[in-house]
């Protein structure tokens, strides 16, 4: 196998983390509040159906990924409307909000069924134009990807470094206390999901506006469920969710790489290798933890009447 | 004395406020059906007709109303699946991949003890079949009882897995000689019988005792006592004695089992072969259903036949309107989403 083959591996497993990580962080930020958002799935399709239809209209990609954006924030309101307001159990409207993304989105995206939409401009990264155009072309990396990393640090240091953090931290704890401390634990909720949607929304113009630029129905292909996993591989930590899906995307580089040096083995075992993973962690973690999930994940605040 | 002037009191109110919840219901149907118009009209389509075409293909006619039958069997069976563990508190999210590896140990009957007449291949295979669910959701029980995992987590995880597995079976071994994706179609010795020359099957009578057993079981046996003790309140049923661990691995098993008992009867009788992908969501709809429905058997009855109403209509839609099929996914969220919003119609709805 040549030194190329590996590089293209690498590559493509940095494209696939990249809409990963995205999403992953937007569940950090809703279950910091205390929200479990199976739902992700169908927030990401819708996102990403906006986001192809909007850049295929306008022939601006960056137009398609504000649309992507603003529909994943908009589609977590109307979750959080459910959660929040009208105190539904999060996981069944989770679901129900999956179905209603799958829905929505075919709907949206049936007019550009195989639709290409114009390319967002590719940097090199520095230090690398001295390698033949043949790798170079490898490494040409969109702005979305080279933010991933800096956007991991920017949510860690919201989270964990603001005061606006330190209130969302509460609410996800305790949402009686940070209501008698003062604060409104249904308002911060309500933003903690509209970020998380943003952040889903960004994964999703990923995926669809920069690799793939187009769209197919069920395009994101688990990459939510996946998400939701990876909080809690990374023990609801932003920076911890970057090594999650290294080893993730590195599994799925591991893949490739064995089907390109033509070693027989089925991808679909392969494929099942990251969510296996995820379970023989959580089980060597074990009982302790407890002490890292926020304590008041999923349940509903009932309010003070 | 105070008895018998209570009673009739009781009996009236209960009947106020079954109609009132019958109505409440209505209406959030009727604001569903709005709301999926308004957006079919926002995407240019004709709202009216979509209606009148849903209600036609399912209540319209007798075949409408047997394919209704048989997108609910399923959808019934899985609720249950979800229903018994959660009365004890246990949340199984992973009905889906117990549903894959149901069909899969099935399929594996199916497809190698071919000489069996069929009195003897049929059990033969719904007992694979509960055997690859029940095993499936052993393990998020067995991970929950000794405290390693939530169940939740795990089950959800196992579900990705599941399919995944299905796929590497019929893609690498099983697979049809015209096919890649599919198995060859069954022996007729391995198909579930089906009446009255509609595609409803002997499937419709295992959801209906099963739901039967479910209420049985829970109203009237001492387990059902049991589990909606640990239900309450877990560490107080340890106390008194019941053995929590046991009921925790036992009911995950057994909501595997019956979610196996769907996947069979959706192989080896709506479909006769087994296909990668071949369950649209069944295990999560049962989910809903089951939590709809709040475990109530008639509640699960109910809410699958309008969900099964909905998706069937959703054929017709796909061909009278040419919107793709996953569309009617829109009402569907649509009513799931305005139902668990409970909106106030009445004042009474509140008391």
């Amino acid at each position: 196998m040549t030194l190329l083959a590996i590089f293209g591996v690498i590559s493509s497993a940095i494209y696939s983390g990249t809409s990963l990580l995205y999403a992953t962080l937007g569940e950090v930020v809703g279950e910091r509040a205390g929200i479990v958002n199976l739902g992700l799935e169908g927030i990401l399709l819708v996102s990403a159906a906006s986001g192809v239809a909007v850049a295929g209209m306008t022939n601006n990609p960056y137009l398609g990924i504000m649309a992507a954006m603003l529909a994943g924030g908009l589609m977590n309101l109307m979750f959080g409307y459910l959660v929040i307001t009208r105190k539904a159990n999060q996981l069944a409207s989770g679901l129900s909000m999956m179905f209603f993304g799958f829905g929505l989105s075919a709907l949206i995206g049936r007019d550009f069924v195989g639709v290409k939409i114009t390319a967002l401009p590719k940097l090199l990264l520095p230090g690398l134009s001295s390698l033949p155009r043949l790798y170079t072309s490898l490494f040409r990396f969109d702005f979305l990807i080279i933010l991933v990393v800096p956007m991991a640090f920017l949510i860690w240091w919201l989270l964990f470094r603001t005061r606006w953090g330190l209130v969302l931290r509460a609410v996800g704890e305790n949402a009686d206390i940070a209501f008698a401390s003062g604060r409104n634990p249904l308002w911060m909720r309500y933003q903690a999901l509209f970020l998380s949607g943003l952040l889903a929304g960004m994964g999703a113009a990923h995926l669809a506006i920069v690799y793939t630029m187009s769209w197919t129905q069920y395009m994101t292909g688990g990459i939510g469920f996946i998400a939701v996993a990876l909080v809690i591989f990374s023990k609801w930590h932003p920076l911890r969710a970057i090594a999650g899906v290294l080893i993730f995307s590195g599994a799925v580089a591991f893949q490739l790489l064995l089907q390109a040096s033509g070693v027989q083995v089925s991808p679909f075992l392969l494929n099942s290798i990251p969510y296996v993973l995820t379970i023989i962690v959580l089980i060597a973690w074990g009982g302790n933890r407890k002490q890292s999930a926020p304590a008041s994940l999923g349940r509903v605040y009932q309010g003070t009447e | 004395m105070a008895q018998p002037t209570e009673t009739p009191k009781r009996k009236t109110f209960m009947g106020q406020k079954t109609i009132t919840a019958a109505l409440r219901y209505i209406l959030m149907l009727l604001l569903s059906l709005v709301l999926f118009g308004i957006i079919l009209a926002l995407a240019g389509k004709n709202p009216i007709q979509a209606t009148i075409d849903i209600f036609r293909s399912t209540l319209g006619s007798s075949y409408g109303i047997s394919e209704v039958i048989v997108a609910m069997v399923p959808m019934v069976i899985t609720a249950v699946a979800v229903a018994i563990p959660s009365r004890a508190g246990l949340i199984n999210v992973g009905v889906e991949g117990q549903l894959y590896m149901g069909a899969c140990l099935a399929t594996w009957g199916a497809l190698t003890f071919t000489q069996l007449p069929a009195w003897a291949l049929l059990p033969l295979l719904i007992a694979l079949g509960m055997l690859g669910g029940a095993f499936w959701a052993f393990i998020p029980g067995f991970l929950k009882a000794i405290g390693l995992v939530n169940e939740t987590i795990t089950s959800l995880l196992l579900n990705l897995v599941a399919v995944n597995i299905t796929a590497f079976l019929i893609f690498g071994f099983w697979h049809g000689p015209m096919d890649t994706n599919k198995t060859a179609s069954f022996i007729p010795a391995a198909r579930l019988p089906t009446f009255f020359g509609t595609r409803i099957d002997l499937s419709l009578v295992f959801a209906l005792a099963l739901l039967w057993l479910f209420w049985y079981l829970m109203k009237y046996s001492r387990w059902g006592l049991e589990i909606r003790a640990i239900g309450g309140n877990p560490q107080a049923a340890r106390r008194n004695g019941i053995p929590l661990k046991a009921y925790q691995v036992t009911l995950m098993s057994l909501g595997g089992a019956i979610a196996g008992i769907a996947g069979m009867s959706l192989v080896s009788g709506y479909y006769g072969l087994l296909l990668a992908n071949f369950s649209t969501g069944y295990g999560y709809m049962g989910f809903l259903i089951s939590w709809l429905s709040f475990g109530n058997p008639v509640g699960i009855l109910l809410v699958s036949f309008l969900v099964a109403m909905i998706t069937t209509g959703g054929n017709l839609l796909q061909l009278t309107q040419g919107v793709p099929y996953a569309v009617i996914n829109i009402l569907l969220a649509l009513s799931l989403y305005i139902v668990m919003a409970r909106p106030k119609f009445f004042k009474e709805a509140k008391q």
